[in-house]
């Protein structure tokens, strides 16, 4: 059975739009995946761009006006409306970069297209079901953007609050139906990501090839598997949390509401429950390239494989028993409060283990500095700042005058923005001449990575002085005595914004002149299994399964 | 043509049960998460959390010569048009000392209108620690047109505070009750009895403390 039906598979490929939406291929969905990741990251860093923009000087620049343009208010209504319009666009970045941007780009791009390869599987185990979770996307996302344009608090439009949406404001604050569909994107784009944690689960324990066993499997594999993992334990209690905040808005319940017996503590239990391990979710695959590519760039095999895996579980397990660390300032008891610093802090030594493992990759070894191997040093680096910051905010002492504040913004954009974003360039560098079949231009490349470091270093940098100074996160405007680092952190990121001109023109670039890549662009140190195939791999890999020694 | 029919069916079965083992998980999570409500509910009746205070039948046994300072705060929200305020604004008491505060509400409305209180105190982490006896808190309200209401709460605090790290510096509890507006339902403590408070048995249901 197995063999009559693959006889017609070998140069069947589907042509034109019925391939791509249609696709049952992981290669294609993958590709899907990586197309509407970079379509949302420019969403959201047009978000961001917009919200430095206003905040380069004290006062109301540029939100009353963009008010006035999109919902048609004048005099000081435009004012009000610019007010919640820059709420709503610091809400929708954060949810665009976490849920249409990262993870379609780490998790359904760069695992879709690699861990099948990785672990010498033909496909996913469900090809079908790796179709719908891309295909639900797209909708939760129009239905995010749709948001942006309902109203939600009088004379306000688009879902203020940021994105944890706490209650009672996520609920009697914001009536109108802006909300009502956030909710319902939040609730398409997890059906999506609960579909694709399913999927990878199965694919990575029963569909090995002959003699992959777990510990052979790759290391991005591993950080896949813990990922989908995370994913199916977090999910569905955010998918709880936000159903009550829907029935409360909208059918009378009381889960949040104090009238009724209810507490809107609680959804920040339930969601930080989520809210954390999320975080991992997002850094987790970024582990598994970087130690790929460090690995390859040093021509030696990752430093302690064992350890780097297990340190992965131990961060993903620990990851869940640390969320009110975010809840310092809402009562917790002082034992509490001990217990949640105590945990947090156990966290920094599993990602210790990982930063000194890469470290002792790179140490005597052949290292050559290309594009990838850039951006992964990068990555190292960049996120172990974000670490230290963190570790100084699990301080539940240090939190009391921390929470809220610009230091807090600066701590997770540099273990998300710059770690999380520098390991997806960094994979995209590594892998684009594998799945194109072309080879980037190294010049623009690197320029790339140099424009972006410079950026995003100018932009996070400064905001943590602007934190320790007090600045509070989430307001429109700031008082003078801030101004000067709030320029430089303005600045810093139109530089990152001409750095993703910069990438995209790289990619036109490699697309319009078509240097041959060949199917191991990397040299010896490039070892797992998707380097023996051509570049870009057949559309049904595998035919033979590998046999791993 | 796709790939699934390359897969032998071996392992395409073994695949569902993956994924059917993965499905169970992810609806048990979802009953977790609803399993949360009453979890959390308890949690806060057991150890006071969020200020959430204790409710008792039996006064104190013992009273410390230490005294402390109750003070009482008092509010409407979402449009009930009652007058609520407190008799006294505070009152200094000894710990394990059983007191009596009183409030009282006027219905400013030319319709009757019906209240449920909830409350809590500050420190929150005094809640575990503030007994109370006696409270309006615990039933649903009505007050006709014009008509005053005076409502005691009879209440100590646990000797046992002094033992909390945390709260051994405490000179001042803050008992605030927030009066929410009930609409349509008349509540089971509307029914004509004797004496000013309207007292319902049955209320292990709502809010709890």
């Amino acid at each position: 059975m197995a063999g009559a039906a693959a006889h017609d598979d070998h140069d069947h490929r589907p042509k034109g739009w019925i391939r791509w939406v249609y696709s049952t291929n992981h290669k294609d969905i993958g590709t899907l995946y990586l197309i509407f990741a970079i379509m949302a990251g420019i969403v959201g860093g047009f978000l961001s761009v917009m919200m430095r923009w206003e905040l380069a000087e004290p006062g109301i620049q540029v939100f009353h006006g963009l008010a006035s343009m999109v919902y048609g208010v004048e005099g000081d209504a435009a004012i009000d409306a610019g007010k919640s319009m820059y709420n709503a666009f610091t809400t929708a970045h954060g949810l665009v970069m976490i849920f249409f941007m990262v993870m379609p780009a780490l998790i359904g791009g760069f695992a879709n297209w690699m861990v099948p390869i990785m672990i010498g599987a033909p496909d996913m185990a469900f090809p079908r079901m790796n179709n719908i979770s891309f295909w639900l996307l797209p909708p939760a996302f129009i239905l995010l953007i749709l948001s942006a344009f309902m109203p939600s608090a009088p004379g306000a439009h688009g879902v203020g609050g940021g994105w944890t949406i706490y209650p009672p404001l996520s609920t009697s604050g914001q009536p109108g139906p802006a909300m009502d569909l956030a909710i319902l994107s939040l609730h398409i784009a997890g059906a999506s990501s609960i579909l694709g944690a399913i999927n990878f689960i199965t694919t990575i324990f029963n569909m090995r090839a002959p003699g992959m066993t777990l510990h052979k499997m790759p290391l991005f594999a591993w950080s896949v598997l813990i990922t989908a993992f995370l994913l199916l334990l977090s999910l569905p209690v955010l998918a709880g949390g936000i159903t009550m905040l829907l029935t409360d808005r909208n059918f009378g319940t009381t889960f949040f509401a104090p009238e009724g017996g209810g507490d809107p503590i609680l959804f920040q239990h339930l969601f930080w429950f989520f809210g954390h391990p999320e975080v991992y979710i997002l850094i987790l695959p970024g582990f598994g390239i970087v130690s790929h590519i460090v690995s390859t760039f040093s021509k030696k095999p990752v430093f302690g494989y064992l350890g780097m895996a297990y340190a992965m579980v131990a961060i993903g397990a620990v990851g869940f028993i640390v969320w009110a660390h975010h809840m310092y300032t809402t009562g917790l008891s002082l034992d509490t409060q001990r217990y949640f610093v105590f945990a947090t802090m156990v966290i920094a030594v599993p990602t210790g283990v990982k930063i000194f493992s890469w470290i002792a990759t790179m140490w005597g070894g052949s290292i050559s500095m290309k594009t990838p191997m850039i951006w992964a040093i990068g990555f190292i680096f960049l996120f172990t700042v974000g670490g230290v910051t963190g570790v100084q905010l699990a301080n539940a002492g240090l939190d009391r005058s921390m929470h809220d504040t610009y230091y807090v913004v600066a701590h997770f954009h540099y273990v998300l923005s710059l770690g999380a974003v520098f390991a997806i360039f960094a994979a995209w560098y590594y892998w684009f001449p594998k799945m194109t079949g072309y080879m980037y231009s190294p010049f623009i490349a690197n320029s790339h990575f140099w424009i972006t470091f410079v950026g995003v270093n100018l932009v996070f940098f400064p905001q943590h002085f602007l934190g320790l100074a007090g600045m509070p996160r989430r307001y429109i405007d700031y008082p003078d005595a801030f101004a000067g680092w709030n320029m430089v952190s303005s600045y810093g990121s139109y530089i990152s914004a001409f750095g993703v001109l910069v990438f995209l023109y790289g990619v036109f670039e490699a697309f319009s002149k078509k240097r041959v890549a060949g199917a191991n662009p990397w040299g010896e140190g490039a070892t797992t299994l998707e380097w023996q195939l051509p570049s870009p791999p057949p559309f049904h890999q595998w035919e033979q399964l590998p046999r791993i020694k | 043509m796709n790939r699934e029919t390359l897969v032998d069916p071996k392992t395409q079965k073994s695949n569902k049960v993956v994924a059917g083992v993965c499905a169970a998980f992810f609806a048990g999570m979802i009953g977790m998460a609803y399993a949360a409500v009453p979890l959390y509910a308890m949690f806060c009746k057991v150890t006071g959390y969020g200020g959430t205070t204790q409710r008792v039948d039996q006064y104190s046994d013992r009273v410390l010569d230490q005294k402390v300072t109750i003070r009482f705060d008092a509010n409407t929200t979402g449009g009930l048009p009652w007058k609520f305020q407190p008799v006294a604004r505070d009152m200094s008491i000894r710990i394990g000392e059983t007191a009596q505060a009183h409030y009282t509400a006027a219905n400013m409305f030319d319709k009757p209108t019906y209240g449920r209180a909830t409350f809590n105190v500050t420190p929150e982490l005094a809640g575990a620690y503030f007994n109370k006896v006696e409270c309006f808190c615990f039933t649903d309200t009505t007050l006709k047109p014009g008509e005053t209401l005076d409502m005691p709460v009879v209440f100590y605090v646990d000797p046992d505070i002094v033992n909390v790290p945390e709260l051994k510096d405490v000179k001042t509890i803050t008992l605030s009750y927030t009066f929410f507006p009930i609409e349509g339902v008349k509540p089971v403590a509307a029914a004509p009895q004797a004496g000013p408070i309207k007292t319902n048995d049955n209320t292990d249901g709502n809010l709890g403390g």
